[in-house]
């Protein structure tokens, strides 16, 4: 078949890799179709914040003509994709949503992009995000409102809200989003997709802009769990760069996702989370949310799973100690921004001292939500209240990980709704912090421990996605895979279709 | 700004109110090949700015790396100075705004250093004071600042600053002793003791060319006074960047001082880091603690703890170097010099360089005569280091060498001494080019010592009276005319061969 641009937009990555493969297309028919889509549709959604266009199809042309000349290329070759603009990219710009970056073109790339530009892909831009991945609606973007390709009035999910809409909205067949407290995962829930947040460490960090450098992890988002499985392996793995990363193998991912497709989940005990979403502790949570969950559990109970529930008392107080720890090492990383070696110089007039352009600069560089959190973290990890803030948090921290290990005595995976709500409308939350932080109820505890956590779509409430969450011990990422990859086939099978496909194209796009 | 408005009081009074503690941080810039947490350079004096990469600029995204070389550097100095080395140890961020921390941060240790409880002995006019060492860490060094504009190269006055991140991320040791009290009137040689001892051992280590003029050993001097008897210590100063062994010395005597007027004044002494003027050997008043910054250390996530493993340091402890205080001891009794003599050279900073003198050939006394003598008199003049003049041990030799084999007497070898540190080549190349070499029974002094016996015969007369002695005036007389060249037993015979005719 030789895909419409159409149809281009809307295949998977393992569908465009045969096509490119086997020569039906192009890597520049590919690319320009996206470019295309990017450019009738993006207008809409708010999903890009740098489209690379020229660049985009001069990578295009060097694949193809790569592959004229019949050179080796990967699977991967030719195959476009969109990168959250915190991935630090050499000569692009890289804003992490922040004015405080804008106009930077850094001198080097994150070591997640040189894999994947290694393995051929094509950069089709930098995606819209909370200003420097503080947030779960992608509301706290400097720049502008990224839209649910799903309901246009309501939020994508942050803060990689900007890569969600995109392979959601098919301007992207997939993404790189960062996961600090949720970040990959609601999203993916609140626009139909799958995301998954690596064990802490198996993914190289060097050049991610840093949020909070003790949980921050990338991954995938993508439209199946097979294509997320695929870009786990490309970007994973071990980065003497980064001294935080596990120097041992990854699990086999891919092969995890056709295991679980399969659709045989025998001997697979998955663990329910009551203290997320279950008897007692359902405030907040919307009914057709836990609706699609139990449904989901159910799934996974015909497959063979063997389904108990758990209980893990401490992940009730993940909420507060994340918004001690986060904010801490946040103010710390964020010091880096004043004006004197890169980005946005305000005030520097001649007439003020460094100690005024440099507060001038942040000032006028950082946005509200950003700012609220370097004076938290400030406060908290100030002399005399270090112990009672960061000190403290770091212990709750040390029992949800006790919690953990206790619950994966019994179970392979532990699962839970992805988020308490299905995408709430745009301008709701944005004067309600805390109504926003609850966003990331459920996929708090898993980055708190450093844990891989995956989000798949489980069907739809109120005609908007909703994710179950499925959490693994560290360094058992496939097991994420397996379990979502049979839920995922289970679905699609009944449905007759992806849940994505009940998506239309946009009135306006080719 | 100045400090010229102290009121000092004499220091021998200071002592008969008041008694000293002092401590003292020193940084040691490490001579690894590259730099703390990334691969970039440590060479001293390369162009601003090109021995830099993305993590020592700190720029978004970059990530640490821990230096292992540093690491292993570390423990080293720890086991050195009789610490106990941590097995779990963990780097920690020390925030502040300043444009030469590229992070808003210095990635430093704070309550896990990596090793802790030593001590170093050092002796002072023969009396051994400990100096207990509370921690020794590891960190990295910050960029450089140039102040442009202004008359002083300070920040006040300048018109705009430059920064140099060359030296931004190099691995960097912090050596903190804990207060030293009961040094009393020593107290200032104490501290150069201690200066010069720490530096002698980081030296044999290999570790760091801990050359204090390009700042690669620093130090902070705390000093503070307390009523004699009182069993509670004063409040400290912070006297910072004390960058030489002699300035270390005047620093602790200027605090004593100028702390001894306040608090005879009824004043107190405020808690404040102050700074050091090398021209006038004052302290003037920086940052008070009152305004200090708290600095919100925790520790850095982005780098995993420190867990040397036991057989490591145990290693590490075997393949030490002998230090040198075994050192010393060897050498004193290879010498065949007294306790208070080796502790004299080591206190000179001379014994390194003594002993490079004899093992380029010279006689330990020679070798100690020069390096002691002239050569002290005139580092002391110039108000720099011994190690600093350009002379080396081996033109200290050599100069020797031409003095025993008759070359050049010891007034010649003094102006010798001044060609070779005026820079005018090695010894020998001196005494040719400026022809310094001693006379032989040449022309020129059968000569001079003809015209001698000449225009004095009345000496003449009484020597062939008796008074044979009285030939040395002639000597000398011999000795001015060849302006200090001629060899005066050579002279002397000359004229007993004429006026005698032995």
């Amino acid at each position: 078949m030789t895909g419409t641009s159409s149809d281009l937009t809307r295949a998977d990555v393992a569908e465009l890799s045969r096509l490119l493969g086997s020569g039906e297309v192009s890597a520049v028919e590919v690319t320009r179709a996206h470019l295309d889509r990017i450019a009738a549709d993006d207008g809409r959604l708010g999903a890009y914040l740098h489209v690379e266009d020229d660049a985009a199809l001069a990578a295009a042309a060097a694949v193809d003509q790569a592959r004229a000349t019949g050179a080796e290329l990967g699977p991967l070759a030719g195959v476009p994709l969109a990168l959250k603009d915190l991935v630090v990219t050499e000569g692009v710009p890289t804003t992490s949503g922040s004015k405080i970056l804008e106009g930077w073109r850094p001198p080097y790339s994150a070591t997640v992009a040189t894999r994947l530009a290694e393995a051929g892909t094509v950069l089709l831009g930098k995606t819209n995000m909370d200003e420097f991945a503080m947030g779960s609606s992608t509301e706290n973007s400097a720049y502008q409102v990224t839209r649910n390709p799903w309901d246009a009035e309501r939020i994508p999910g942050g803060s990689s809200g900007g890569s969600s809409a995109a392979v959601a909205g098919h301007l992207a067949p997939w993404s790189i989003g960062t996961d600090t407290g949720g970040s990959i995962r609601q999203p993916a829930a609140l626009t139909g997709l799958v995301g998954h947040k690596p064990t802490y460490g198996s993914v190289s960090r060097y050049g991610l802009i840093a949020f909070s450098s003790s949980l921050d992890q990338a991954g995938p988002m993508a439209r199946t769990v097979l294509d997320a499985a695929v870009m786990h392996e490309v970007i994973g793995g071990h980065d003497p760069r980064d001294s935080t990363s596990i120097d041992t193998p990854l699990a086999r991912l891919a092969d995890a996702a056709r295991e679980g497709a399969a659709g045989d989940l025998r001997g697979v005990r998955v663990g329910v989370v009551r203290e997320l979403g279950g008897e007692g502790h359902a405030e907040g949570y919307e009914p057709g949310v836990l609706a699609r969950t139990r449904e989901a559990i159910e799934v996974l109970a015909g497959l063979g799973a063997e389904v108990t529930e758990v209980s893990c008392p401490s992940f009730d107080l993940a909420l507060p100690a994340y918004y001690l720890i986060a904010p801490s090492e946040a103010s710390s990383n964020l010091a880096r921004y004043e004006g004197v070696r890169f980005g946005l110089r305000a005030g520097d007039d001649g007439s003020r001292d460094l100690d005024e352009v440099m507060a001038i600069t942040r000032e006028q560089g950082f946005g509200p939500e950003v700012k609220r959190r370097i004076i938290l973290g400030t406060y908290a990890l100030s002399s005399g209240y270090y112990e009672a803030y960061y000190g403290q948090a770091q212990k709750v921290r040390t029992l949800i990980t006790r919690d953990f290990s206790a619950a994966f005595a019994g179970v392979d995976v532990l699962v839970s709704p992805t988020t308490p709500t299905v995408a709430f409308p745009i301008g709701t939350r944005v004067d309600d912090p805390i109504s926003m932080y609850a966003a990331d109820l459920c996929t708090l505890p898993a980055s708190l421990a450093g844990l891989p956590a995956i989000s798949v779509p489980s069907g739809l409430s109120e005609g908007l996605p909703v994710g179950l969450q499925v959490m693994a011990p560290a360094l058992a990422d496939d097991r994420c895979y397996r379990v979502a990859a049979a839920l995922e086939a289970a679905q699609d099978a009944a449905r007759g279709h992806r849940l994505l496909d009940e998506l239309g194209t946009p009135a306006g796009a080719a | 700004m100045t400090s010229t408005a102290d009121r000092l009081v004499e220091f021998d009074d200071v002592l008969t109110r008041y008694e000293p503690v002092i401590g003292l941080e020193t940084h040691v810039e490490l001579g690894t090949a590259s730099k703390m947490f990334c691969g970039c350079a440590t060479t001293f004096g390369a162009e601003p700015n090109t021995h830099t990469c993305p993590v020592c600029l700190g720029m978004p995204g970059s990530l640490p790396v821990a230096n292992a070389a540093a690491v292993e550097a570390t423990i080293k100095i720890g086991l050195a100075l009789g610490c106990r080395i941590a097995n779990w140890s963990r780097f920690a961020r020390k925030n502040y705004f300043y444009p030469d921390i590229p992070k808003g941060f210095q990635t430093s240790q704070y309550d896990e250093p990596l090793c802790v409880a030593g001590h170093l002995d050092v002796e002072v006019d023969g009396t051994t004071h400990r100096v207990e060492i509370e921690r020794v860490h590891l960190e990295e060094d910050t960029g450089k600042n140039l102040h442009v504009g202004g008359a002083t190269g300070r920040i006040h006055g300048a018109d705009h600053s430059l920064i140099d991140f060359n030296r931004a991320g190099i691995p960097l040791v912090e050596i903190v002793t804990r207060p030293v009290p009961g040094a009393g009137r020593l107290a200032p040689e104490v501290a150069r003791a201690y200066v010069t001892e720490l530096r002698e051992i980081v030296q044999a280590l290999g570790v760091s060319d801990v050359r204090m003029e390009q700042g690669s050993l620093r130090c902070d001097v705390n000093i503070s006074l307390n009523p004699v008897g009182d069993l509670e210590w004063g409040t400290r100063t912070e006297t910072k960047n004390v960058n030489s062994l002699r300035s270390v010395e005047r620093a602790v005597r200027f605090e004593m001082r100028r702390q001894a007027a306040v608090l005879d004044g009824g004043g107190r002494i405020v808690q404040e880091t102050r700074h050091f003027h090398e021209d006038t050997g004052s302290t003037s008043s920086g940052r008070s603690k009152e305004e200090a910054t708290d600095y919100r250390y925790f520790p850095e996530p982005d780098l995993v703890p420190l867990a040397p493993d036991a057989e490591w340091i145990e290693k590490l402890r075997a393949e030490l170097p002998e230090l040198p205080a075994a050192r010393r001891t060897r050498l004193q009794q290879e010498w065949g010099i007294s306790g208070t003599e080796m502790t004299w050279l080591a206190n000179a900073g001379a014994l390194g360089l003594v002993e490079q003198t004899v093992a380029a050939g010279a006689t330990p006394g020679d070798a100690r005569k020069w390096w002691l003598g002239d050569l002290a008199r005139r580092a002391n003049e110039a108000g720099t280091e011994l190690a600093e003049l350009s002379i080396t041990p081996a033109q200290v030799a050599e100069l020797v060498r031409l003095v025993n084999e008759g070359t050049i007497n010891d007034g010649l070898a003094r102006q010798v001494l001044d060609g070779v540190l005026a820079g005018q080549g090695d010894p020998a190349q001196v005494v040719e080019a400026q022809g310094l070499a001693v006379m032989g029974e040449s022309d020129e002094l059968v000569a001079a010592v003809e015209a001698a016996i000449a225009g004095a015969p009345d000496v003449i007369a009484k020597v062939k009276a008796g008074k044979v002695q009285a030939l040395g005036a002639l000597v000398g007389a011999v000795m001015k005319t060849t302006r200090g060249k001629a060899d005066a037993p050579t002279v002397k015979r000359m004229l007993e061969e004429r006026v005698l005719g032995s």
